[in-house]
């Protein structure tokens, strides 16, 4: 049984904030396939396309038939666990900080065994559900869970190293005059996390979502991240205690490249790419100082973006153009977060049921939904997530051919 | 498959062991000279008398065997590098004695050498090999520990093994190094020590693992009338297998490639496990001399443990395992660790054993286990050897 | 003595104050609020370019961004449609002398106090001038309603319905061009009442104003400080090009006694 995990104490100002030290980072190429699945949290292997059988470790070449069509798929993520053992020593200082650590080895159903992190509440013996998760490397693991959810499973020290999960942890939530705010703050805050702070810029507009933030568990503060000023001010007074960030603002316009309006374009740059930088420069270094900093170590950059980052609605195209900015802004994010572990996690929506959509046909997002997924991505530790049906819908496209896509979003197709 | 021809008229000679040190400051290259010379002087040879190489090492980058002759002023005609690890003396004692069998070299010199420095271990077990790089190390980073703890694991749960089973190795094989004058580990180990030993991945305590260190060894590889003509003592080779990524498909390692190819082995060499006079087993861990003394035909498959039980390992034993106390203690020299067994029986087969010495030893099984790839042993190898009485 | 001479004077001695009726520039200063789907007025912004560091050793600067009718500032006739073909209507037109000119300083305060939506009416500015004598053509009409002196959500005093300041009505816009006025000044948001949207013409004091050429000055501070009559103000624009309104530094000149 997982002991569930107790709040941590108030911080002993005479203790020095650990550095983060990170599990080893190198793979191969071919290993890198794991990582891509674990990023969406889905367990694949390396499938051989000629004769079906399923690698692992991660290779180049069929081990069955020498085929060099190896297919990264979803598997069924049963297994058994064959072997245990508590490791006591080791010399990688990530690990070391760690001992003892449990890895097991797990005959899968899907045909190969593999060497797994072990959750605390399986042993050998045990039937396992497997799944594919980043490690604070930012790289695929895989890790056995039990095979059926056990209470406070997702409290487990293995498990929630590979995680981002709210629980004890503070979250800023940075637009709080966002439709989706209170929902997602709501979530948050029934998950576990110890505050939610919802930004609010341009106080003096004054802002009827207030009431409703305050009834979901959060509190406003001053941001504006439009504004380096507002920026410096709220990171210094609690760059320090954040764990996680939303960046859920939001600059939506109708509006094409050519027919579009010239100062909205900059204000959408103004918001999703520079808005995205200004507080990552601001929020960021303290949160790379605080990955290892216990129960509520910082742990996960989170952008809210519209699936139109990977292909533009040209409808819509001044916005996409600034998503597609921010996602690569959040991307080199990534790069610039690697060596403490905290997790950039871009949540990908199609449109979502606000006002801005409102002559859009459905299927649109609701609150509620985009709110259960963001908390479903940092429970899973994930890096993209896609929410609602027309960006899993966008992503598949795109995955296959997006030139293909391009032509039917631009009006060439069906 | 045909039976390979028989090693008839080589012969194994000049063995030399470079005594280990726990870390040096010195390099490969340093520690594989001294070996080498050791061989030259133990034969009377002066360097441009041999013309064949066979090397192994772990540490010599960016250097490989062929940077080691210019190094060493060696022109060999003949020329081989053995990245094996454990399985790499027997391994190089195929290739050697074939070469010298098919004149393509007169005199061979068998050498492997490694250093140790501080961090060295941990830096060689980041760069070993791709698979453990993408799916051992990320997983706990226990090294090569926490996969063999594994199995280990999956031993004991499979043939009701324990911890005392492997204790017993561990424990006659201290007793020998007692008398081993290069061994590294001095005190002797009792049971209870053995047992509460602080763990280093479960069910592997202290003493189940090797303590890597520096070190070399060598010996040569000549024609019989070669060694007849210069008045050193010589052993031959009855057979010899190797195999390499056996039983892919068992789910986990309990068994290795010896099981594949021990028949044949005994067919060629003429004789049995029970006429071996010592045993020299590659023991990274107990449990990987377990399994070979199964799959080399002592017995059943998970019959070691009861097999073991009634024996005495110690070079005064009726067993005699590991009779310079092994890699265990003796210490783990990188890719000499895979010569020490080979390098001590060719010492018991030409009476130089001196302190270890089993009376009257006249045949021996040499065994070699090798880089584990992903999640298990990959090479196996196995010699069987008779002194010339 | 020459005039400046003397102006040059009283100054030095003290007895010509000047007072300074500026907000300073500051991101948060608020902006009018427009509905979302218009284009919108881009608050004051500031980035530091350097402060005597690898970005340039010696020297501080900033960058500034900010929309022409960003805090204190200017409203040129060409900035309402009624205005666009005023002769020389833009900022950078505008004859300089222009922005100099006696201001009439109309207090309004208690009432403002009173109702939030307070509208000047002709009758107020004819009780001002029963009181100070008529107001001189030339003139800059300042409504004080000390508004200035609130500061976040309640300075634009937004709701549901919109924005509740205190501004002038048409008639009394009307009344005052028909004084020859120079321009109006307000030290809320805008020269027109947070509710003028609904007022017939829809914001009677920019549309009535700059139809007439004349100008106006918001966001004004501490009109307060000013006597009814007899200060001289001076609020000259940046010379933009075309330029429809700009931030300003609004200087009042208050001779000793008044």
């Amino acid at each position: 049984m997982t002991e569930p995990l107790a709040p941590p104490p108030r911080k002993d100002p005479r203790r020095r904030t650990r550095v983060p030290t990170l599990p080893p980072a190198a793979r191969s190429r071919a290993a890198l396939g794991l990582t891509a699945a674990a990023a969406e949290g889905r367990f694949a292997l390396q499938v051989c396309a000629e004769c079906g059988a399923v690698a692992w470790p991660p290779r180049d070449a069929c081990a069955g038939c020498l085929s060099v069509q190896l297919v990264w798929r979803e598997l069924p993520p049963g297994g058994e666990v064959l072997a245990e053992t508590a490791i006591h020593a080791s010399p990688d200082p990530y690990f070391r900080e760690r001992l003892p650590w449990r890895v097991g080895t797990v005959r899968l159903d899907a045909g190969p065994s593999v060497i797994a992190h072990l959750h605390g509440d399986v042993a050998r013996g045990a039937r396992v559900r497997m799944a594919a998760r980043l490690d604070r490397a930012g790289q695929g693991v895989l890790i056995a869970l039990p095979e059926k959810d056990t209470p406070h499973m997702e409290d487990d020290p293995a498990l929630r190293a590979l995680t981002c999960h709210p629980r004890h942890r503070r979250v800023l939530l940075v637009d709080g005059r966002d439709a989706a705010a209170p929902a997602m703050a709501r979530a948050l805050r029934a998950a576990g996390a110890a505050a939610v702070w919802a930004g609010e810029a341009e106080g003096w507009r004054g802002n009827p979502a207030r009431a409703a933030l305050a009834e979901a568990g959060a509190a406003v503060v001053p941001l504006d991240i439009t504004d380096s000023d507002s920026v410096a001010r709220l990171a210094g007074e609690y760059g320090g205690r954040i764990d996680i960030v939303v960046f859920n603002a939001r600059h939506l316009r109708p509006g094409g490249v050519m027919a579009g309006n010239g100062i909205y374009t900059r204000e959408a740059f103004d918001v999703h790419a520079l808005g995205l930088m200004r507080l990552a420069r601001a929020l960021g270094p303290a949160m790379a100082a605080r990955a290892a900093d216990g129960v509520n170590a910082a742990a996960a950059w989170v952008n809210i973006l519209s699936v139109w980052a990977l292909i533009p609605d040209p409808a819509f195209g001044a916005f996409a153009a600034a998503q597609a900015a921010a996602l690569s802004v959040a991307r080199s994010l990534r790069g610039d977060f690697r060596a403490s572990g905290i997790r950039v996690m871009n949540l990908f929506a199609g449109p979502i049921d606000d006002e801005w959509h409102q002559p859009l046909p459905p299927p649109k997002l609701a609150a509620e939904a985009l709110a259960r997924e963001l908390v479903r991505g940092l429970a899973e530790g994930a890096e993209e997530v896609w929410c609602g049906d027309v960006a899993r819908d966008i992503r598949e496209r795109w995955a296959r051919d997006p030139k293909v896509l391009e032509r039917e979003m631009t009006g060439g197709g069906r | 498959m045909r039976r390979p021809a028989p090693y008839d008229g080589v012969v194994l000679t000049a063995p030399v062991t470079v005594p280990y040190r726990r870390y040096s400051t010195q390099s490969a290259h340093w520690w594989i000279a001294r070996a080498l010379r050791g061989a030259l002087a133990a034969a009377g040879l002066a360097p441009g008398q041999i013309d064949g190489l066979c090397l192994s090492s772990f540490t010599l980058h960016p250097d490989s065997a062929v940077g080691l002759t210019q190094h060493l002023g060696l022109s060999p005609r003949w020329l081989d590098h053995i990245p094996m690890g454990g399985a790499s003396g027997v391994v190089a004692l195929r290739r050697a004695a074939r070469a010298v069998q098919a004149h393509d070299a007169d005199i061979v010199a068998v050498v492997a050498g490694d250093t140790n420095h501080i961090d060295s271990f941990r830096n060689l077990l980041s760069s070993f090999s791709r698979f453990a790089q993408d799916a051992v190390y990320p997983y706990g980073y226990g090294g090569p520990n926490a996969v063999f703890a594994l199995l280990t694991d999956r031993y004991m749960a499979e043939y009701g093994a324990t911890r005392e089973d492997f204790g017993r190795i561990c424990i006659a094989q201290r007793q020998n190094a007692l008398r081993y004058p290069h061994a590294l580990m001095k005190t002797p180990l009792t049971m209870e020590a053995y047992l509460s030993a602080r763990p280093i991945a479960t069910p592997l305590g202290l003493f189940d693992c090797v303590m890597p260190c520096a070190g070399a060894e060598a010996f040569l590889v000549m024609r019989e009338d070669e060694a007849a003509r210069r008045g050193l003592r010589a052993a031959r080779i009855l057979a010899t297998i190797e195999r390499h990524n056996a039983h892919a498909a068992d789910p986990i390692q309990l068994r290795g490639g010896w099981s594949v190819d021990a028949p044949r082995l005994w067919e060629a060499a003429g004789c049995a496990p029970g006429d071996m006079d010592l045993v020299q087993t590659y023991d990274d861990y107990p449990v990987i001399s377990m399994m070979q003394i199964e799959d080399l035909g002592f017995c059943a498959k998970g019959e070691g443990p009861a097999f073991l039980r009634g024996r005495d390992l110690t070079v005064t034993g009726d067993f005699p395992h590991n009779t310079c106390g092994g890699q265990l203690s003796a210490g783990q020299a990188g890719a000499a660790g895979g010569h020490l067994g080979l390098v001590e029986a060719i010492r018991q087969l030409t009476a130089a054993a001196g302190p270890t010495q089993v009376p009257g030893a006249r045949r021996a099984l040499v065994s070699g286990f090798g880089m584990v790839n992903y999640d298990r042993g990959v090479c196996s190898a196995a010699a069987v050897l008779e002194g010339m009485a | 003595m020459s005039a400046l001479a003397g102006l040059v004077a009283a100054l030095a001695s003290g007895r010509v104050k000047v007072v300074d009726l500026t907000h300073r520039l500051d991101p948060d200063f608020p902006v009018i609020v427009l509905p979302p789907e218009f284009g919108q007025c881009a608050r004051f912004r500031i980035e530091e370019v350097s402060a005597y560091d690898h970005r340039g050793p010696a020297w501080k600067w900033h960058e500034i961004t900010m929309n022409e009718h960003t805090g204190t500032h200017f409203d040129a006739p060409c900035h309402w449609i009624s205005g666009r073909d005023v002769p020389a209507g833009s900022v950078d037109e505008i004859d300089p002398a222009a922005f100099i000119g006696p201001a009439c300083v109309i207090d309004c305060s208690a009432e403002a106090a009173a109702d939030p939506d307070f509208l000047l009416q002709p009758a107020h500015v004819e009780a001002w001038e029963a009181r100070h004598g008529p107001i001189p053509a030339g003139s800059w009409v300042l409504m004080r309603t000390d508004w200035s002196r609130r500061s976040g959500a309640a300075y634009l005093n937004m709701a549901g319905d919109g924005a509740h300041s205190p501004g002038p009505s048409a008639a009394a816009i009307e009344a005052l061009l028909a004084r020859g006025i120079r321009g109006f000044g307000t030290e809320t948001v805008g020269t027109d009442a947070g509710q003028a949207a609904h007022f017939d013409p829809p914001f009677p004091a920019h549309y009535l104003l700059h139809g007439a050429g004349r100008f106006g000055l918001q966001c004004l501070k501490g009109l307060d400080r000013l006597p009814p009559t007899g200060a001289v103000l001076i609020a000259a624009p940046l010379k933009i090009r075309g330029g429809t309104g700009s931030p300003l530094r609004v200087l009042a000149l208050v001779e000793e006694g008044q």
